[in-house]
């Protein structure tokens, strides 16, 4: 479904990306994992469209999708669910949720699909009229994905997930991941808790620096000693 | 190492003409305007001189600190009017300002030290407007001298008894001439010259852009902000009087948004990180719009006659000036300087690549 | 006249004013919380509609219809003006957006002295905005109470489409959070243009009401407007919409104020007052009355 191909991406003069090449099958939930800094984030923004590469090709169901605008790439179907959350602080939940949706012409789907991200994450239909700046940290990511999940996209981003979590709502929100997952959504999970995301993925990358330095599906990468002592704390 | 530092000896005479070569490209021009210039030729260079003194001085500012001064005009205007103030002879005073408090009504100074006490009052209200509004972050401060400018406007029209209000204020002595500006434009360039070619300053200039870098300093930015903004001023409102004392009346409409947007529009063309730049940018801009100035009267294109067209030439120059940052946001020279040393040294010798 | 009376009288005034102002300040506010620029070419958009409006009755159009086609020169003029100067330098510094729009300002200005001459000229005001009532003491202009009631009216609908519309909606979430919004797949540029255009309209339909007050129009008439409207939305909230609003109504409340209370020879200094306390404002309290959540440029 996703494929990159040789992608470099610069920030100016430092390349964060070099010669990054990966792929994601449909149904799949593949991981990225690396250290602060090795480029996984840049790596989802590149796709999502918020950053262009300046060599390389990222194709999304065999249509080149690397010079599109994020408008154009949300509209075939992919959502990107940032680093950090990105909600929308000013806006009530209720508004987030409608804007995941705001490509969407189908009404009726919109309202399914809210429903359904309300059975998801209970708490949102409690605070749906609540600005989102107030929702708690665990709160906030919930709706992030939510607002993600309203696009009723085909691939989903999700970057960083468990970040600044506590262990409870981590782990209901790999619950939910696994839900989807069993529900036959693609994901490309960048995570910094490579033991969770490991768990749940089929298969993972090991970025560093800017490189992909390991590939493999993730039970080869769970046992795999070097993984384990470098991102597993073993 | 041993080469760098035999380098240095030997490129001692280099220097010295690289320094010397734009000094004396600069004093070319008050020697032209004595010698062999037309009146109105000598006009335009003493305002040139002017005009590069308001842009290198608001530059040692923005360039330093990275942060934009949109009020350095209101100096300039408190530099020409507390210098005529003090300089015109106490007779005019009585019959221009006759309402003028008795301390200032006697006093009566000649050129140059009612210059530095114009400057001094303008830097001093510098220091207290800094203390307000140095502290502020990127175009919060700039609003913030625009406020400043409005003040200033607001006060010299309303201030009656010292600056006959809106009206012209006349009967300035006649002081300045080619010399007293060009004089002041080598102190301007050379004190630009040692603040930001400092290591200090080109640290400063380094950091510029780096926004979280420069909030690492916290507390030190309104000290490290408040001496150039200071000095500036005291320069700006110098340029001021010199302006003031060769224009002999003015009204406080001078020293407004045009004056503003014409000084920025030359520090802008030329680079804001750049004394050289600033030089040329003026230069630029002045002879431009001079050019612009007598088309806007109308003129003959042979087969059919321009009308009148006032204000072209302010289009012109805002059209220029967006140009500029659209296609080449730093400008001509961005925040390098000419080296004129290059000059002196043979291509290929392996001395020229010794700084970079 | 009591004191009551003289209150209310002052009220009225600053109502007014303070609507004018906050219409104004709404445009200023809704660029800058997107766009994090400050356009002061915004004040010439109120030059531009009145210049039309003017023309267009002079030609003889029906004043009804003369006001809807000028608010929409107002927009339209908005829209160009971003799509020429703002959009090419997008993502520069602040402070090289903020100069560009006084490079415009020059522009929009000098040009209408070009095409127009420097010279103000008469506006044909309308009877009905030059009435004036007599309710006891007190002393009501009509185009005040229009300039209010219009206000008002506006202000309702302007807060219906931001809450209720898709595009208004995807316009306060691009201020809040640009990144995200591209996220959502919402179209940047029309939300921008949107943005502008609405602004813009407002800014016409100040512009209108001013000059209904003033009786005459000239090419540098929105200079000082637009510095007072940005100083009402920055003790407001600067980029937020009711901050704008509220902004608006304070300064009026205090101009009114500052020109009752100022001894006499001191009232021709209101204006540097109202500057003052600018200066006060970005110091003490940059996030203006309502504290719009500032946004880490980090």
């Amino acid at each position: 479904m996703l494929e990159l191909h040789q992608v470099e991406v610069c920030y100016g003069a430092i390349r964060a990306l070099t010669d990054l090449s990966l792929h994601v099958a449909e149904g799949e939930l593949v991981t990225l994992i690396g250290s602060n800094g090795a480029g996984k984030t840049t790596t989802l923004r590149a796709i999502s469209g918020l950053l262009r590469p300046r060599h390389g090709t990222i194709l999304y169901e065999g249509e080149a999708i690397h010079a599109l605008t994020p408008f154009h790439i949300v509209q075939r179907g992919i959502a990107h669910c940032p680093e950090g959350r990105h909600i929308f602080a000013n806006l009530s939940v209720d508004e987030n949720l409608r804007l995941g949706a705001v490509q969407r012409r189908d009404r009726d789907g919109v309202q399914q699909d809210r429903e359904w991200v309300c059975e998801l994450f209970p708490v949102l239909k409690e605070r749906v009229s609540q600005l989102g700046g107030t929702l708690s940290g665990g709160e906030q990511q919930m709706l992030a994905i939510a607002r993600a999940l309203m696009s009723r996209p085909r691939l989903l981003l999700l970057d960083e997930p468990s970040l600044g979590l506590a262990p409870v709502l981590v782990d209901t929100i790999f619950e939910v991941l696994r839900k989807l997952k069993e529900a036959g959504r693609t994901i490309l999970l960048v995570e910094q808790n490579a033991r969770l995301a490991l768990e749940i993925a089929d298969r993972g990358y090991v970025l560093e620096t800017g490189r992909l330095i390991l590939d493999d599906s993730a039970a080869a990468l769970r046992g795999n000693a070097d993984v384990e002592r470098a991102y597993l704390g073993g | 190492m041993n080469t760098a530092a035999n380098a240095t000896t030997a490129f001692d005479w280099r220097r010295w003409a690289g320094a010397a070569l734009p000094v004396l490209m600069i004093l070319a021009l008050p020697i032209f305007a004595d010698h062999g210039a037309s009146a109105y030729q000598h006009r335009v260079i003493v305002i040139l001189g002017i005009d590069i003194m308001l842009v290198v001085s608001l530059n040692l500012f923005n360039g330093f600190t990275g942060v934009f001064s949109l009020g350095h005009v209101g100096f300039m205007a408190l530099g020409a009017y507390a210098s005529a103030i003090l300089s015109m002879p106490v007779a005019h005073k009585a019959i221009n300002l006759p309402d003028l408090p008795v301390w200032l009504a006697h006093v009566e100074l000649s050129f140059l030290p009612a210059t530095l006490v114009a400057g001094l009052f303008a830097m001093v209200v510098a220091c207290i407007i800094g203390l307000a509004v140095l502290r502020l972050s990127g175009h919060y401060v700039a609003v913030a001298t625009l406020s400043f400018l409005v003040i200033v406007r607001v006060v010299l029209i309303n201030a009656t008894p010292f600056t006959r209000g809106s009206r012209t204020f006349f009967g300035t002595p006649a002081y300045t001439n080619v010399w007293w500006v060009y004089a002041w434009v080598a102190v301007t360039i050379y004190l630009a010259w040692r603040m930001l070619r400092s290591p200090y300053g080109r640290a400063m200039l380094a950091q510029r852009e780096d926004r979280v870098a420069a909030r690492a300093v916290g507390v030190q930015v309104l000290r490290t902000r408040l001496g150039p903004f200071a000095l500036s001023a005291f320069l700006t409102a110098v340029a001021g009087a010199l302006w003031g004392h060769y224009i002999l009346s003015f009204s406080p409409n001078a020293f407004y948004f045009t004056e503003t947007f014409t000084i920025i529009t030359m520090l802008v063309v030329g680079g804001m990180g750049s004394i050289s730049g600033s030089v040329i940018g003026t230069i630029l801009i002045v002879v431009l719009s001079e050019v612009l100035r007598n088309l806007e009267g109308g003129f003959d294109l042979g087969f059919m006659q321009v009308p009148p067209l006032y204000g072209l030439s302010q289009i012109l120059m805002a059209v220029a000036f967006i140009s500029v940052l659209v296609f080449r946001r730093e400008g001509l020279l961005g925040y390098r300087e000419i080296d004129f040393t290059r000059l002196f040294v043979r291509r290929g010798d392996p001395r020229n690549e010794r700084e970079a | 006249m009591s004191l009551t009376e003289y209150g209310l009288q002052q009220a009225i005034n600053a109502l007014s004013i303070g609507s004018l102002y906050a219409l104004m300040a709404i445009g200023l506010a809704m660029v800058f919380g997107i766009l994090r620029l400050i356009n002061f070419a915004h004040g010439d958009l109120m030059m531009v509609a009145s210049y039309a409006a003017l023309f267009m009755l002079l030609a003889g159009l029906p004043f009804w219809m003369v006001v809807i086609l000028a608010v929409i020169v107002g927009a339209l003029a908005g829209m160009l003006m971003e799509r020429v100067a703002y959009r090419p330098i997008r993502g520069a510094p602040d402070v090289a957006m903020l100069l560009t729009s006084f490079a415009v300002t020059i522009i929009l200005e000098n040009g209408a002295v070009m095409l127009i001459g420097a010279r103000s000229r008469p506006f044909p005001v309308p009877d009905f905005l030059r009435q004036v009532y007599h309710l006891g003491n007190l002393t009501v202009a009509s185009v005040n109470v229009v300039a209010i009631i219009s206000t008002a009216i506006l202000l309702v609908a302007l807060t219906l489409f931001v809450t209720r519309t898709d595009t208004g909606i995807s316009m306060r979430a691009a201020a809040d959070d640009m990144t995200a919004a591209q996220l959502m797949g919402i179209r940047i540029n029309r939300v921008i243009a949107a943005a502008f255009a609405i602004g813009s309209g407002l800014a016409a339909v100040a512009g209108l009401l001013w000059t209904a007050k003033v009786g005459k129009v000239d090419p540098y008439m929105g200079f000082f407007p637009v510095l007072k409207a940005f100083v009402a939305a920055v003790i407001g909230g600067f980029g937020t919409i009711p901050g704008a609003v509220v902004g608006g109504f304070v300064l009026g409340i205090l101009e009114i104020s500052l020109q009752a209370l100022l001894p006499g020879d001191w009232s021709s200094y209101r204006d540097a007052f109202v500057f003052g306390i600018l200066i006060v404002v970005l110091l003490v309290r940059p996030n203006g009355i309502m504290g719009a959540r500032v946004r880490e440029e980090i």
